[in-house]
């Protein structure tokens, strides 16, 4: 398996602030990754720190097995689309793609033409002038076209509405099918890219929480409905996300389920059901403070 | 799609289904990975993992270059399958519920009866 980001212990501290603390992960090559957390969880700096634009405090990062700090050599190889992106205050969009081909040598200027039409885009609009939508879709453009073997893209649809957030969906997974390289998508709308994410890297307060196949995530959790004692008794050995109780009645979203679990809890009756990955990462980052649990899936990593 | 078991099994079946009520035949070609990937929305690694299942379960075989196709006797054998299953899938919750509201045997036969002109 090859990796193309290897972090070990990395830690970023801004004063007393930890905004990444002890991260240890690895995204694979050919991939499509999301990094996933709540606003403030660190994920901008973990993308800062994974493409050299800031120094690591403690802890070691590797793009394509080197530093990437103030390292061209592998820096060339990646487009970072941040979530602010800034432009020469006379730019326009078509200045913007005028130009990026001298960055990403894998541009493909075809394809940002067929972009610009599919998002609307005026090129010939000052930056300046653009919405907030079409400004997001400049980056979409841009991070598509540059076919870069590692794309990240950090919350890239703020003010895209649904029907331009899921052009920018089937366009990445139809692009990627013919040119695979490496994608990192950081969301807070985990139900939107659920189904096109191969990996998830989850931050919370720093930490990474989970770093698992997403096959492997929703097929180790599940909740399990019924009457509270023969509930309880089903989930006695598995690990416990969150209970709900309703009079006698509970639903439990647990973790660790196995196939011969779930066959036992619907033959005691009980109703057994999906969570969806957005749903488990609410029961994972929702509560307080709290860096007791954070074991428990991180042991997919070694995978 | 979403039932809660991963996406990759929920294709595979789907496809089984596909091929269960005919619509493609034995040696019949298939849609390609990035064609399931495309209409299902879902990453192409796990319409690959799908198919792979298929392919290794016997159901779909792989030309190389030109794409999947259905193996010969494979709706046969999916359907012995299938059938298999349908006890305990099937006939065991529908027992159970009917123990639940107290409806008799007889009266669940009666019912299946009617429900099968």
């Amino acid at each position: 398996m090859t990796t193309i980001v290897e972090a070990t212990g990395l830690t970023k501290r801004y004063g007393k602030v930890t905004a990444v603390d002890d991260a240890t992960f690895a995204v694979r090559a050919g991939t499509i990754t999301g990094l996933l957390g709540r606003n403030g969880a660190g994920k901008t700096t973990l993308m800062h720190l994974i493409t050299g634009q800031e120094f690591a405090t403690s802890g070691s990062i590797a793009l394509l097995g080197e530093s990437p700090v103030e390292n061209a050599g592998v820096l060339q190889h990646t487009c970072f689309i941040k979530e602010s992106q800034r432009y020469p205050d006379d730019f326009k969009p078509k200045h913007v793609f005028a130009t990026a081909p001298r960055f990403f040598a894998n541009w493909d200027s075809a394809f940002a033409g067929e972009l610009i039409n599919e998002f609307r885009l005026p090129v010939d609009r000052r930056i300046k002038k653009l919405s907030r939508g079409q400004l997001s879709s400049v980056g979409v453009i841009v991070g598509l076209a540059s076919r870069a073997p590692l794309t990240i893209f950090d919350e890239p649809y703020l003010g895209l509405d649904a029907v331009a957030r899921q052009t920018f969906y089937d366009r990445l997974l139809a692009d990627y099918a013919e040119h695979p390289r490496t994608v990192i998508l950081s969301t807070h709308l985990i139900d939107e890219v659920a189904d096109l994410l191969e990996h998830a890297i989850v931050v919370d307060s720093g930490r990474v929480i989970i770093d698992s196949s997403v096959d492997a995530l929703r097929a180790d959790a599940a909740t399990i409905a019924g009457p509270a004692s023969v509930v309880d008794q089903a989930t006695r050995s598995l690990t416990v996300l969150h209970r709900e109780a309703l009079g006698g009645f509970v639903s439990v979203t647990v973790t660790n389920v196995s196939d011969d679990d779930r066959r036992a809890a619907r033959d005691a009756g009980l109703e057994v059901s999906a969570v969806s990955l957005q749903q488990l990462i609410i029961r994972q980052t929702g509560g307080a403070p709290d860096h007791h649990t954070h074991s428990t899936l991180t042991e997919e990593a070694s995978r | 799609m979403d039932d809660g078991r991963p996406i990759f099994l929920q294709i595979a079946e789907q496809i089984e289904n596909q091929i269960i009520d005919g619509s493609y035949g034995d040696g019949e070609q298939v849609p390609s990975i990035n064609e399931f990937a495309a209409f299902h929305r879902i990453n192409p690694a796990t319409a690959l993992k799908g198919i792979t299942r298929l392919v290794d379960t016997g159901v779909l075989y792989k030309r190389r270059g030109i794409g999947m196709f259905v193996a010969d006797g494979a709706r046969d054998r999916l359907l012995a399958e299938r059938r298999e299953r349908f006890g305990t899938e099937f006939v065991r919750p529908l027992v159970a519920e009917a123990r639940a509201l107290s409806l008799t045997t007889d009266h669940l036969i009666e019912m299946i009866r009617k429900e099968t002109p």
